[in-house]
């Protein structure tokens, strides 16, 4: 990877505040590394994604930035705060939400409980239950069944509307496209859209480019667990066939 | 059918005696993602426990239905913040040992104060002789501890399912990692817990004191069985920890009637059976490591 700064590498006229920024995380499962040296940002009410192949480091990123994953080395920045030492209890309290690949939907918990487990970090921030009704009319519906007797897209609008109701600022979001049907893939790009106009970030991995390209604001592409280029989302979109040729996806 | 029914009512009291403790583990290792083998031992507490209080301090048994499982969530609060809590970033097998290791402590320090034979315990007044039920005649202390066992379970899943603190409970027994990640305060609730988990498992050793012998080793089998009806009931799984406490109750009644050679035997014969046609016990999910 050519040697290029944070500023270096932003598109121009990206010049808002960083909600996150990441430097140079390394990450291992064991003796194996699956990151190297990855640096990104993003910033307030700015939607970016992680794209690469299977196995690039998408997911290690994110559950890094969560404190998922603890065998790492660099720094985490939330707010300008570093949350490096911190464990994910206390970066999900300082407003990092999490929406996992599997959804994370409890299946001892009712679709209102699964809302209302998680606390509520920023209350001005946070989503009244009226506010995500009103976004996700189904989970009023479905709101006393158990949350796993949900469809697939159906768990995904519960799962992103999880950290919106407690506040969250900054969104990760595993696959959110991932297995579900292309009107509920136009459904959730809705919904990212609604939530950056709300002022949260979002950080996406997605394998899915062209669902990536119509909600995102910026790209990273990852390959081998480097940040192999960093582009604006009018470059991706004009040289999408060449970058999926590259990354072989 | 008279037999039916006192066999049924017998196995639920004994069942119940299993679905408490294992209600408890349950809890401790969906919460803590500890495995307490030192389980056993605080059953035998309870009893013992019940015995002394008789003995030494002339409580009641009503008195002791209270006390004890209280002076057991102190001790379970006192092991966990002195002993279990450094471990638990460690592989759970650790806590695995020490808690096998304090069993053993406990076992030995018992055997040193009261001995190791049996410490009998009279079937407190009130609850002697039989009860006509439906124009049978039951043992009044089994319709007691069976009623009461599943009165408790009851109880535990009402504040399970209606409270704040339940609902924290149930989302850190299926996903702990996941409970944290959205800022869920687990470690907030993991003393209680365990406390509170021990404290059932002392419960259920009280109750067990008027018909069982209360001995120093009376948990080492009880451990074992109890390992079983979580297996069966499908670890992580509070509600199969109930559930199958009262199935394996059933089993072992019906099998000290009909086959008494193999009643432990087909305890392990329902486990194997259950584990062939479902891996992950009859109420698991298989999603909790």
């Amino acid at each position: 990877m050519p040697e290029t700064t944070l500023s270096e590498q932003l598109p121009a006229g990206q010049t808002g505040t960083p909600v996150l920024e990441v430097s140079d995380l390394s990450a291992w499962y064991g003796e194996a590394q699956a990151l190297r040296n990855v640096s990104l940002e993003v910033r307030v009410g700015e939607v970016v994604t992680l794209v690469g192949r299977n196995g690039a480091g998408k997911s290690t990123t994110l559950r890094s930035v969560m404190g998922l994953h603890r065998h790492i080395s660099g720094n985490i920045r939330l707010d300008g705060q570093d949350i490096t030492s911190r464990t994910a209890e206390r970066r999900a309290r300082a407003g990092i939400g999490w929406v996992p690949d599997d959804r994370g939907i409890y299946a001892s918990l009712t679709v209102m409980e699964n809302l209302t487990l998680p606390p509520v970090v920023d209350r001005d921030a946070a989503w009244s239950l009226e506010r995500i009704f009103e976004h996700f009319p189904v989970l009023h519906t479905r709101r006393n069944f158990p949350g796993t007797k949900l469809s697939g897209g159906e768990q995904q609008m519960l799962a992103m509307a999880r950290p919106l109701r407690m506040g969250a600022k900054m969104l990760l979001v595993d696959e959110a496209s991932e297995g579900l049907a292309p009107v509920i893939v136009t459904q959730i790009g809705d919904i990212i859209r609604e939530i950056k106009k709300s002022g949260v970030s979002v950080l996406l991995v997605e394998q899915n480019v062209n669902f990536a390209s119509t909600v995102a604001d910026r790209h990273y592409l990852l390959a081998e667990g480097e940040v192999v280029e960093s582009l604006g989302n009018d470059e991706f979109q004009s040289r999408l066939e060449e970058l999926l040729h590259h990354l072989g996806m | 059918m008279g037999s039916f029914i006192q066999y049924t009512l017998q196995g639920l009291a004994s069942g119940g005696f299993y679905a408490l403790a294992a209600l408890g583990l349950a809890v401790i290792f969906g919460v803590l993602g500890v495995v307490n083998f030192s389980h056993g031992s605080m059953y035998m507490l309870g009893a013992v426990g019940t015995v002394v209080a008789l003995d030494e301090f002339g409580l009641s048994f009503w008195a002791s239905l209270i006390v004890v499982p209280l002076v057991l969530f102190v001790f379970g609060v006192l092991l966990e913040r002195g002993l279990v809590r450094w471990l638990l970033k460690l592989d759970p097998l650790y806590n695995f040992l020490l808690t096998f290791g304090v069993t053993l402590v406990i076992v030995d320090l018992v055997k040193r104060r009261y001995g190791s034979s049996g410490m009998p315990y009279d079937t407190p007044a009130g609850l002697r002789g039989q009860i006509a039920l439906g124009g049978l005649e039951l043992p009044t202390y089994q319709v007691f501890a069976a009623l009461l066992s599943v009165l408790v379970c009851v109880a535990v899943w009402v504040i399970l399912v209606k409270t704040r603190v339940g609902m924290i409970v149930r989302a850190a027994t299926e996903e702990p990692d996941r409970s944290r990640a959205l800022g869920v305060n687990v470690a907030m609730w993991v003393t209680p817990v365990f406390g509170f988990g021990i404290a059932l498992a002392g419960l259920a050793g009280v109750l067990a004191a008027p018909t069982r012998s209360v001995t120093a080793d009376m948990g080492t089998n009880f451990i074992i069985i109890l390992f079983a009806v979580v297996v069966i009931g499908g670890l992580g799984s509070i509600f199969g920890a109930v559930a199958a406490g009262f199935i394996v109750g059933l089993v072992e009644a019906f099998g000290q009637a009909y086959a008494p050679a193999y009643a432990q035997v087909l305890i392990f014969v329902l486990m194997a059976g259950v584990l062939l046609v479902k891996p992950t016990g009859l109420f698991g999910s298989g999603e909790h490591s």
